[in-house]
């Protein structure tokens, strides 16, 4: 068995679940719902396949999830990414900080953001707008009343707009969603 | 019609905040299906709508949200069989039962401290009979309690910082 992965990176990793996956040919006319299975859309994670053991709470989360991180108009998508990221470390979920680090720097993030959260954590000096963003990611993220009007003032100061910081809030918080399954129900493995 | 985000959040109808969140009624839309299907599912499998409840009041103490805290102390004390676990509001509380005892515990750590989750939970929680089904709810419903907490703090430091 390979062993888990336990430190930062931006490598592509595998999710090995704690629970027993759905068997998809077992699946439920509910749970393949959720999957959004259709005959020409058979694959599927071992992440969504623990998940389909409550259908109800993955059929509304996925677009929901979708529609946060992917959504039209509002924060742009390294300012979402870098959200993600911030709780991500609180909660010190590997595999969706690989995931979203790649993301982040893909979509034109600050080069250098991601090495330095990796080496100082949730201390990392950023510059001033990604300073900003992350602070507040991880406030929020740690505790939620540890956010404060400051920070939200800090946002506005470099430049985000009321939209924008709301789909911050989004980002941040659907992290603190998906964390706590991604990391609590399953390690990540390198890619086979 | 206002939602629970906008409940909680104390959002007042026609605020900028409200007519913000207009503009993501999709998500916030969602965000309520979500309520319903981690609070109230129709297939609540082992964790009834009473212990779900239970679990939302006490995740509400830890995540400091008094607001939270008593919304879903309404809901709890409004479920048929609240009273089979009306000693246990108080998440410093610990019940007798080894399946309570480590649902409650394990939703506790997914609210406090998820960082810490191993696959050794996981095994605990099958040594006191948990199913893995309900594992996986109870993982939802935390994690949704985590969102919810989170949103509507962020709302109402827009609100209080305009």
């Amino acid at each position: 068995m390979k062993p888990a992965v336990h430190d930062y990176t931006k490598a592509v990793l595998d999710w090995r679940p704690f629970i027993t996956p759905v068997r998809l040919d077992e699946a439920t006319p509910e749970q393949l719902q959720a999957m959004k299975i259709t005959p020409a859309n058979k694959k599927v994670s071992d992440y969504v396949l623990v998940l389909a053991h409550d259908p109800e709470s993955l059929l509304h989360r996925s677009p929901l999830f979708n529609g946060i991180m992917y959504g039209k108009d509002g924060l742009d998508r390294p300012g979402r990414e870098l959200g993600a990221i911030g709780a991500s470390i609180v909660n010190r979920c590997i595999y969706c900080l690989a995931v979203h680090a790649r993301h982040y720097e893909q979509t034109g993030g600050t080069a250098g953001v991601v090495d330095t959260i990796f080496q100082q954590e949730t201390s990392a000096r950023l510059p001033e707008k990604e300073q900003a963003i992350y602070d507040f990611s991880v406030a929020l993220s740690a505790f939620p009343p540890a956010a404060t009007d400051e920070d939200i003032a800090r946002l506005r100061a470099v430049g985000l707009n009321e939209l924008e910081i709301l789909d911050l809030i989004l980002s941040v918080s659907i992290f603190g969603w998906a964390n706590r399954l991604m990391h609590t129900l399953g390690e990540p493995i390198p890619a086979a | 019609m206002t939602n629970t985000i906008e409940e909680l959040g104390g959002i007042e109808p026609q605020s900028p905040i409200s007519a913000l969140l207009t503009r993501r009624a999709e998500l916030i839309a969602l965000t309520e299906k979500s309520r319903q299907a981690v609070l109230s599912p129709a297939e609540s499998g082992g964790l009834t709508h009473a212990l779900r409840a239970l679990i939302a009041v006490r995740a509400s103490e830890r995540l400091g949200d008094e607001v939270m805290k008593d919304y879903y102390y309404g809901l709890f004390s409004a479920c048929d069989d609240f009273y089979d676990f009306a000693g246990l509001v108080d998440p410093d509380t610990t019940p007798q039962d080894a399946w309570l005892a480590a649902v409650l515990g394990h939703a506790d750590l997914l609210t406090r401290n998820p960082r810490s989750a191993t696959q050794k939970h996981i095994e605990e929680l099958r040594r006191a009979g948990v199913e893995e089904a309900d594992i996986v709810r109870l993982a939802e419903l935390a994690a949704f309690l985590g969102y919810q907490a989170r949103l509507v703090a962020g709302l109402r430091l827009m609100e209080a910082s305009r």
